[in-house]
């Protein structure tokens, strides 16, 4: 014993090394890193966001552009659209952590209900804003498109407040963060089927352990988290 | 046992105790919950004048803080990791917050010298 030297000793304290000073997996941290680098990404485009609509006089009211559930009305039901989206990405939120919590359990059956039920959610909020963008588009909005200045009236709160700078940056800003927000809702699809394939082949059995579900349940929760935020400020404020 | 023998296997079972699954709808209650409120707010609250689009906004932006608490303490887990961690991930906003605080004052500024035109 007391022929090793102080070198050779091993340490044992959380931060020497030899085991995660964190009680967290390697792969969680990496994702954690990851996500707060996402964030910065959306909280740098909200921010545009905000500085350009406090920039401006007025802007669009998200009561008259979104007033439409497609396919039912065309007209006065502001906000019922996108309560829809708002309660079915909450939704698929819940099955992914119940897929995480079945994960904990080793419960493979478990864990494969409630990846689909996770999956489906997810394509039906890709539905909708495939819709939701079609109407905007209808209307008049796109990429560098705003309808005229005498359609424009129907959308600001008062015919006087029409902006065209104004309707041109929250058309920009509109496609620009929902998509690069659906985008991420597509990504989270895609692989939340990979990983429901993996556990269907019983790969995370073998492996003794659902880590994996965990990992692609964060990315999940953070595109529920990021939708909280895109909603309030496109819709609500 | 040796500090050497932690494996990913463990770390998987003991850092997962809190969250059960009555503990989960009670989260999505919650979250519906407030959800329902804001919506309430703009779709009742607001048209009514009983409450300004001002002060919604300040409402509207509490509510939103505190849906996305609730996303990353319980559904993220984040409220049952270590310390070290739950900093790590959230003292770096300090910068976004200051982000905001500058690009609102510049926003701010630009629509206050805009008004003269």
């Amino acid at each position: 014993m007391n022929a090793v030297s102080q070198l050779d000793q091993v340490k044992t304290g959380p931060w020497n090394g030899g085991r995660s000073p964190w009680s967290v997996e390697y792969g969680k941290i990496m994702m954690w890193f990851f996500l707060l680098s996402d964030a910065f990404t959306f909280s740098s485009l909200l921010i545009y966001y905000g500085a350009q609509r406090f920039s401006k006089l007025t802007w669009p009211a998200p009561d008259k552009v979104f007033q439409s559930i497609p396919g039912v009305m065309e007209h006065g039901a502001p906000l019922v659209f996108v309560g829809i989206m708002t309660f079915i990405l909450i939704m698929s939120s819940v099955t992914m952590v119940l897929a995480v919590e079945a994960g904990h359990r080793r419960s493979k059956k478990e864990v494969i209900g409630w990846m689909i039920a996770t999956i489906i959610g997810g394509f039906m909020f890709l539905g909708c804003q495939a819709i939701e963008w079609t109407h905007l588009h209808h209307d008049g909005f796109w990429w560098g498109h705003i309808p005229s200045a005498e359609e424009l009236k129907h959308f600001f709160n008062k015919p006087e407040d029409v902006s065209l700078i104004a309707s041109q940056q929250f058309a920009n800003l509109f496609f620009t963060i929902t998509g690069f927000h659906g985008f991420h809702v597509f990504s989270g699809v895609i692989i939340n089927i990979i990983i429901l394939i993996m556990t269907i082949n019983g790969t995370f059995e073998k492996r003794g352990h659902y880590l994996m579900v965990e990992k692609v349940g964060l990315y999940w929760h953070f595109v529920d988290l990021v939708w909280v935020f895109v909603f309030t400020f496109f819709y609500l404020v | 046992m040796s500090e050497h023998s932690h494996t990913t296997e463990e770390h998987g079972h003991d850092d997962h105790a809190g969250l059960s699954k009555g503990k989960i709808w009670k989260v999505f209650g919650i979250l519906l919950l407030i959800t329902v409120i804001e919506f309430i707010i703009a779709l009742v609250l607001i048209p009514k004048g009983i409450m300004t689009q001002h002060f919604g906004n300040y409402v509207y932006i509490v509510l939103t803080l505190l849906k996305a608490f609730y996303i990353v303490a319980y559904f993220m887990h984040l409220k049952y990791e270590k310390l070290g961690l739950q900093l790590a991930l959230t003292v770096s906003f300090i910068f976004i917050i200051y982000f905001i605080v500058l690009m609102l004052t510049e926003g701010g500024f630009l629509n206050l010298h805009m008004m003269h035109h």
